[in-house]
């Protein structure tokens, strides 16, 4: 469990939060530039100080104003991957890579070096690798640590398109495979589409919202914020086979009901995580046999609220999970929608988050 | 090719330049640390004292030793007391005296060079789990090494040519503290020794360059060094 609970006046507005987050999995921090998500990382990770409040990871206390307490950076055993990498240019990678020393070999780190395919690079210096591979050797870096929880601070910043995608799958591998709580610091929707879990929503020092990332996707209110998220859903799924023939993957819901996505790469029987966005499902009361949608979902209408002048957005609850629709009000009306009726989502398109 | 009397003078300049080095480095890189990386009461004092010798006439510096570590002075009274020590017309003496002029000299470099180490990556070093001890010999002092290598020779230089402050406090004493320039000196002093004076004062152009060229060297390393241009490929 981290709890950040921190007055601090910074620049022309005050950063007053009170964020419980779970000690697993990726917590975002989200907001724009000047938010105070940056300064809420500098603080965890004991490079500034608060002007009151406490900060504790699992119990431990880094920061207690009331208490006197303050744990020095290098005692609090954090991980942090900065913005630009901040390697150290007169050590080598390997070098770098073991600069913590708790980790300067062996199986633990070989499994570092193979997850984020930095072998090639030990010999080199920084001043002589990509942006891409700088970042990667930042990560190792932070992870070789041995670091109780991952900060990254916008670690895609100022990649282009194919290598911060590159460096995104290492990561959302990273989350999979290595079992870290990471704090993640973005302004991007699109990365914490990707990887995100739990959201904290942040405008000038205030925290907006905080809560699962498909739940304050769901919430209309939060548009102002997460108009950028293309109001949509996450739904997790499992890969059931591939198909190159029709270039489709198959993959099954946790309620057993299929959902086919374009040729993915993934390997069989692995959980992914698919978007829907809200404009891309359509309802019918009946399965349509004769149509081009081929990914059609029993699912019950849980509830229904005004969207946009003319429009309803409806809330449907599929197995287990929830998928969100916005129809035009006469739609609705010429079906009879309400709460509880069994209905058909009809989706025209789904991809792969991240 | 040299004559012995030029060998000694060579000898007891590059003796008592290189001990003056080795007495201020260490401090010399303190206090370069100080005034860079700290804000404290009374920090534009202790800056203007350091340049002091830079600015004021060699001649007082070395009259200012001699009040000080002379036998008789507040600290060289009481080192002569216990340790038996004596500084004044001794060639340690010479080396003090070179060695306060030269540090105003390597606190400016060794200051500049660490002023231009970034912050965040001792900020980056502190993270993974460095003390502020370790941070700054792993991270600060490394990268301030091209810096540290200028300062360094140029202190070295300015020892080398130190006249006013060692005449004053160690005197001119052959064999003992008659370094280059005031071997030299001496030469222009006694009549009809005008060539042995031009090749003393040859022996220190070439003295005088040597340095300067193994500190292009040094610096150029470094920075190809870090570029990763050194064996970086693999």
């Amino acid at each position: 469990m981290l709890e950040l609970c921190i007055g601090h006046r910074q620049g022309s507005f005050d950063v007053d939060v009170d964020i419980m987050a779970p000690g697993q999995g990726v917590t975002a921090l989200f907001g724009h530039s000047g938010s105070g998500k940056t300064t809420l990382l500098r603080m965890l990770a004991g490079l500034d100080r608060p002007d009151r409040g406490h900060i504790a990871l699992n119990n431990r206390t880094f920061v207690d104003t009331e208490r006197r307490i303050f744990v020095p950076p290098h005692q609090r055993r954090l991980g942090v991957v900065f913005q630009e990498a901040r390697l150290f240019p007169h050590y080598r990678v390997r070098s770098n890579l073991t600069y913590a020393r708790r980790i300067t070999g062996g199986a633990a780190f070989d499994r570092v070096v193979d997850l984020l395919g930095i072998e090639s690079l030990l010999a080199r210096m920084p001043g002589a690798l990509s942006g891409g591979e700088t970042r990667r050797v930042a990560i190792g870096r932070a992870l070789l640590a041995e670091p109780e929880m991952l900060l990254m601070d916008e670690p895609l910043t100022g990649l282009d398109g194919a290598r911060k995608q590159e460096l995104l799958d290492y990561i959302v591998r990273l989350t999979r495979e290595i079992d870290l709580p990471i704090l993640f610091v973005s302004h991007d929707p699109e990365e914490l589409m990707a990887i995100a879990e739990q959201l904290v929503v942040l405008d000038r020092g205030q925290v907006i919202a905080s809560d699962r990332l498909e739940t304050l996707l769901s919430r209309s209110d939060l548009n102002p914020w997460l108009g950028g998220f293309e109001a949509s859903t996450l739904l997790t799924a499992r890969v059931l086979r591939h198909d190159p023939a029709w270039h489709a993957t198959r993959l099954t819901l946790g309620d057993g009901q299929r959902l086919t996505l374009p040729l993915l790469d993934s390997g069989e029987a692995q959980d992914v995580r698919v978007r829907v966005r809200r404009r891309d499902v359509a309802i019918a009361l009946s399965h349509q046999g004769d149509s081009s949608f081929r990914n059609q979902l029993d699912a019950v209408i849980e509830a229904l609220s005004p969207g946009a002048p003319g429009t309803l957005d409806v809330t449907l609850v599929v197995g287990e999970q929830r998928l969100f629709s916005r129809i035009t009000l006469e739609a609705a009306e010429a079906l009879g929608l309400r709460p509880g009726l069994a209905v058909v989502a009809l989706i025209r398109s789904v991809s792969l988050a991240g | 090719m040299l004559t012995p009397l030029e060998i000694e003078a060579l000898r007891i300049s590059l003796q008592v330049s290189g001990t003056a080095l080795l007495i201020i480095l260490v401090p010399g890189i303190a206090m370069a640390w100080l005034l860079a990386r700290h804000e404290f009461f009374g920090k534009s004092l202790l800056d203007g004292l350091v340049h002091l010798p830079l600015v004021l006439p060699p001649v007082v510096v070395g009259y200012l030793l001699l009040v000080v570590m002379g036998r008789r002075g507040i600290v060289g009274g009481w080192l002569y007391e216990h340790l038996g020590l004596s500084l004044p017309f001794t060639w340690q003496g010479a080396a003090l005296a070179g060695g306060v002029m030269a540090f105003p000299l390597l606190v400016r470099a060794v200051r500049l060079s660490l002023e231009a180490v970034d912050p965040r990556l001792e900020a980056a070093a502190r993270t993974l789990g460095a003390s502020r001890l370790r941070v700054f010999f792993t991270i600060t002092l490394p990268l301030a090494v091209p810096g540290l290598v200028t300062g360094a020779v140029l202190a070295f230089a300015r020892a080398l040519s130190e006249f006013g402050a060692t005449i004053t406090f160690a005197s001119n004493i052959p064999g003992e503290t008659r370094t280059l320039p005031l071997a030299l000196y001496s030469l222009i002093q006694t009549p009809g020794m005008e060539d042995a004076a031009a090749r003393l004062c040859v022996v220190s152009i070439v003295v005088a360059m040597a340095s300067l060229v193994a500190s292009e060297w040094l610096a150029r390393r470094t920075r190809r060094r870090m570029a990763g241009r050194d064996r970086g490929e693999s």
